[in-house]
């Protein structure tokens, strides 16, 4: 079977696990894998893998075309802002995986169809995909809630140098997209790195204010929602709730990663990574369905 | 001796106490009372800091604009001062409205480990134009040789002075003396200490630090703050004149507003109780104290062992979700066994 080529730019934790699910993936293989870290361990592991690499970031592909028709950038959202430019002007449908916002915003659980239609697409934050289809579900059960705030809780280790320099961007991306999707009128988005060895499986709560909830028709809704992510992040799963107490009802998701390149704790680069791939897989298939 | 620098919390960690329920006028009364007293900073707003008004660590009763326009209004010669931890304020919806509508210096905080996180703030208020400091929370989880290392990148970053927080009242007088005295040889700026007085050491303990060279004081008048309150200025301010360090206050006006002021905020009396220890011997953020003490009469079990459970997970500041979670199965176990 024919695959289409993907290029990585950035070769940090985000980069590096995409890698291993492009390698995976029946219908993507990797162009190329580059970044501009001189001392990165992602390349000298692509290089073991015969991943084409390069140090020249994101000007390897403006010097070679060819190399890749789709282009996940994993950098930062100030680098985005420059490479969303060049990537445009090169034609290449553009999978951002930083929270800047630049592109269309997709969950792929609420909008891929959508997003197939896009040049851009920006895949908001870990946080974001995690309990964005919850606060939806929420809302399709309860459309009166006036709030909802996602706290995400994340192992130290699998936040790398990116998050760490975007956490201003991590928040307000995570707070506008989740009003977006669900029409929630107020939204809170809160980030807590914890250091602790072993780490700590990524953790994320929601809290929701519902003044009369209706308990079983939340339960059924979030278990099918929950249910059609499973279906492309294998790891996700509801931990706890909903459970309400004095009408704020609270919902506590788990991410278990593959362990592709960090262990199963860093579900939060599994919960972006797998939706990227999920757009890019779809992506290609309509690209081979067209040739 | 160092010229000492009094940093009052009163109307920050002290919010804990009370579930961030201090209104616009009594942090009115306060500002006025105490902004003669010779104190260098009146910290204002949530107790996690602003824009951390949240269902995760309770909401505020008043917006923290609210209050700061009130403070910036009474304090004209102590500066006005805010506390910022990132993951829960942000620059647009908290940081750059509090610069706009005056505050002086803000305190931007990050766990032990983690201060690249406050790369992105300290240099925002750095470039403002404010005064701008590194806070360490929880200190007694990591090496003094890694904070060294978080605090010269905060100072990097453009932070002008380091504070390290006992954040949960764990220290003993030996971890003080050897990490604030190995702080203060290798940092080029000033080093200050906040104290928790859960094993009943918060004075001691901030003595011990400006004994071995740290100038910044952190504490809340008359200890107003979280399970077994902070370091009393007030308490440890006359401990130091009585040894002859020369102290920056009126200590008449500290203790005038700690008697007619703070002590009408109180609702229930700071003490050291069986939980509070707990809080000090699993290492745990004292802040946890009234979350934890609602789960545990939630789910029928010891606040103490919920104390222990989330001393063994090493749960760092913010993390209050996981609070009912270790009461839930607690309560679970209790039932099965």
């Amino acid at each position: 079977m024919t695959k289409v080529k993907v290029g990585i730019i950035g070769t940090g934790n985000i980069g590096s696990d995409l890698l291993y699910k492009v390698n995976r993936s029946e219908i993507l293989e990797c162009g190329i894998f580059t970044g501009r870290n001189k001392d990165s361990e992602g390349i000298s592991r692509a290089k073991d893998l015969g991943v084409p690499t390069s140090f020249d970031s994101i000007k390897f592909i403006t010097d070679n075309p060819n190399c890749c028709e789709i282009v996940f950038d994993t950098t930062s959202a100030a680098y985005h802002a420059e490479h969303a430019v060049i990537l445009k002007n090169l034609k290449k449908f553009t999978i951002d995986l930083t929270p800047s916002r630049i592109g269309l915003m997709c969950v792929p659980a609420i909008n891929l169809d959508q997003a197939l239609e896009a040049a851009n697409v920006n895949l908001v934050t870990c946080g974001g995909q995690t309990l964005i289809p919850i606060a939806k579900a929420i809302m399709d059960v309860h459309p009166e809630t006036k709030y909802i705030e996602v706290v995400g809780s994340i192992a130290s280790k699998s936040a790398g140098s990116g998050t760490r320099a975007n956490l201003e961007e991590y928040i307000q991306t995570t707070t506008d997209a989740l009003k977006k999707f669900s029409g929630v009128p107020e939204a809170k988005a809160i980030l807590i790195l914890n250091p602790v060895e072993p780490p700590i499986l990524m953790h994320n709560t929601l809290y929701a204010l519902i003044p009369e909830p209706n308990i079983e028709a939340l339960t059924k809704k979030i278990n099918e929602v929950a249910a059609a992510i499973q279906q492309y992040v294998p790891g996700y799963r509801l931990a706890i709730g909903p459970i309400a107490e004095n009408g704020k009802v609270t919902i506590t998701i788990e991410v278990i990663g593959r362990g592709d390149f960090l262990p199963a704790y860093a579900g939060n680069l599994d919960i972006i990574t797998c939706a990227a791939i999920r757009v890019a897989e779809e992506y290609a298939k309509k690209k081979i369905a067209n040739k | 001796m160092k010229d000492l620098m009094v940093f009052d919390s009163t109307l920050r960690d002290g919010q804990h106490a009370i579930s961030h329920q201090l209104t616009v006028d009594q942090v009115e009364k306060y500002c006025r009372a105490i902004d003669k007293g010779g104190e260098y900073v009146v910290i204002v707003g949530h107790g996690n800091g602003i824009g951390a008004s949240s269902l995760q660590v309770g909401i505020s009763a008043t917006p923290d604009l609210e209050l700061l326009a009130t403070a910036r209004k009474q304090l004209k010669q102590a500066k006005l001062g805010i506390f910022l931890l990132p993951g829960f304020g942000t620059i647009k919806n908290d940081l750059a409205p509090a610069i706009e509508l005056g505050v002086d210096l803000v305190c931007v905080a990050s766990h032990c480990t983690e201060a690249d996180v406050t790369q992105q703030y300290i240099s925002y208020v750095a470039k403002a134009g404010k005064e701008v400091y590194g806070v360490l929370m929880m200190y007694h989880m990591t090496t003094k040789e890694r904070l060294l290392e978080e605090a010269k990148k905060m100072v990097s970053y453009g932070a002008q002075g380091i504070i390290i927080m006992d954040s949960a009242g764990a220290s003993t007088p030996a971890l003080v003396k050897e990490t604030i005295s190995y702080l203060v040889e290798n940092l080029a700026v000033p080093v200050g200490f906040h104290a928790h007085n859960n094993l009943g050491m918060a004075v001691a303990h901030t003595w011990m630090a400006l004994e071995v060279g740290a100038s910044i004081i952190d504490g809340t008048l008359r200890g107003f703050g979280p399970g077994a309150g902070n370091c009393p200025i007030e308490v440890l301010l006359a401990l130091l004149k009585k040894m002859g360090y020369q102290i920056p206050v009126n200590l008449n006006i500290l203790m005038d507003v700690s008697d007619q002021i703070v002590a009408g905020f109180i609702k229930k009396p700071l003490e050291i109780d069986s939980i509070t220890i707990a809080s000090g011997l699993a290492g745990v953020f004292s802040v946890f104290t009234l979350p934890v003490k609602r789960a545990a009469e939630r789910f029928k079990v010891d606040p103490r062992d919920i104390f222990m459970e989330l001393g063994k997970r090493r749960v760092v500041g913010g993390q209050e979700d996981i609070v009912v979670e270790v009461a839930m199965e607690l309560a679970k176990f209790k039932k099965e066994s």
